[in-house]
């Protein structure tokens, strides 16, 4: 949650230098964006690469593990889907591509920001960072109405770190390697599927 | 889009090769990295009069779409959890 409140910060401080005119406008030079993001995905790219926990656990685990982040996938091109229908200024690609954040509100920001400007950039922003706060203050409630699957599936990106804690206390120590899993793969999606709906 | 995945591959063999390494400074760095891109997102939205008028409608339509993504996850969970999980070997789950 703290990590959360920083970025918004950094964000609501970009924004009020801009509008304030403290913060001079060559800062958004393409190129120097561009390279930072690039910068950005290899880090990413390492830190999934270096990770063994998440190996490790599918090694362990029944086959069956593997339908938890396909439900969440699938079930999250739906619920865009169908929220589309309800959004006239949006495309149901542009919907596709801002819930394919699953909650990964950094990366999935920064990069439909730059393929589709910064007014998507920033409804994926707003979306996915409310998307760690509902699965964050609702897990009781899933798990009560939906099943022990329920908080992970919502929490999407975010299961391996920030939502983990809530899922242990209300899924259940046996799901946290469930858990781990579901986080590392559906992390390890969103920038090609973001990159995909945003691109394509 | 090619050069995007690429990119990430390398950064995932690398990743893969250095596993051994103590590597906390990637996850610093990432911070630091996404720090700077959302103060940059920050200042393109505060530069964009039109993107500023229309914060409540941006604000809606994130909610929005949290909501459907959230409530889409939670039923195909409910299926998943029903059909494949609930009832079978605990000992298998852990």
């Amino acid at each position: 949650m703290k990590g959360s409140l920083i970025i918004v910060a950094f964000f609501v401080v970009g924004l009020l230098g801009a509008r304030w005119g403290l913060v001079p406008s060559e800062l958004l030079e393409q190129d120097f964006t561009q390279y930072a993001l690039y910068g950005l995905m290899f880090l990413v790219g390492i830190q999934i690469g270096s990770d063994r926990k998440a190996l490790q656990a599918l090694k362990e685990q029944n086959l069956r593990i593997v339908l938890v982040p396909l439900a969440t996938v699938t079930g999250t091109w739906l619920g865009s889907a169908g929220v589309s229908l309800f959004l006239p200024g949006m495309s149901l690609k542009d919907c596709l591509a801002v819930g394919s954040g699953f909650g990964y509100y950094s990366l999935s920001s920064i990069f439909i920001t730059e393929y589709r400007g910064a007014e998507l950039g920033t409804i994926a922003l707003t979306a996915n960072i409310l998307r760690e706060i509902i699965t964050l203050l609702g897990a009781a409630v899933m798990v009560r109405f939906f099943g022990r699957l329920a908080p992970i599936c919502s929490g999407g990106a975010t299961t391996m770190d920030t939502t983990l804690p809530v899922i242990t206390r209300y899924s259940g120590k046996e799901f946290v390697v469930i858990s781990l899993f579901h986080g590392f793969v559906v992390d390890f999606s969103v920038p090609f599927l973001v990159t995909f709906f945003a691109r394509g | 889009m090619l050069k995007v995945v690429g990119i990430m591959m390398l950064g995932v063999l690398s990743g893969y090769l250095l596993r051994n390494r103590s590597l906390r400074w990637v996850s610093k760095a990432i911070m630091v990295a996404i720090w700077l891109l959302l103060f940059l997102l920050g200042v393109a939205v505060g530069n964009n009069a039109e993107i500023m008028d229309h914060l409540d409608t941006i604000g809606w339509s994130g909610l929005l779409l949290a909501v459907g993504g959230v409530l889409g996850s939670v039923l195909m969970a409910w299926g998943v959890y029903r059909f494949f999980f609930q009832g079978k070997d605990k000992s298998t789950l852990a």
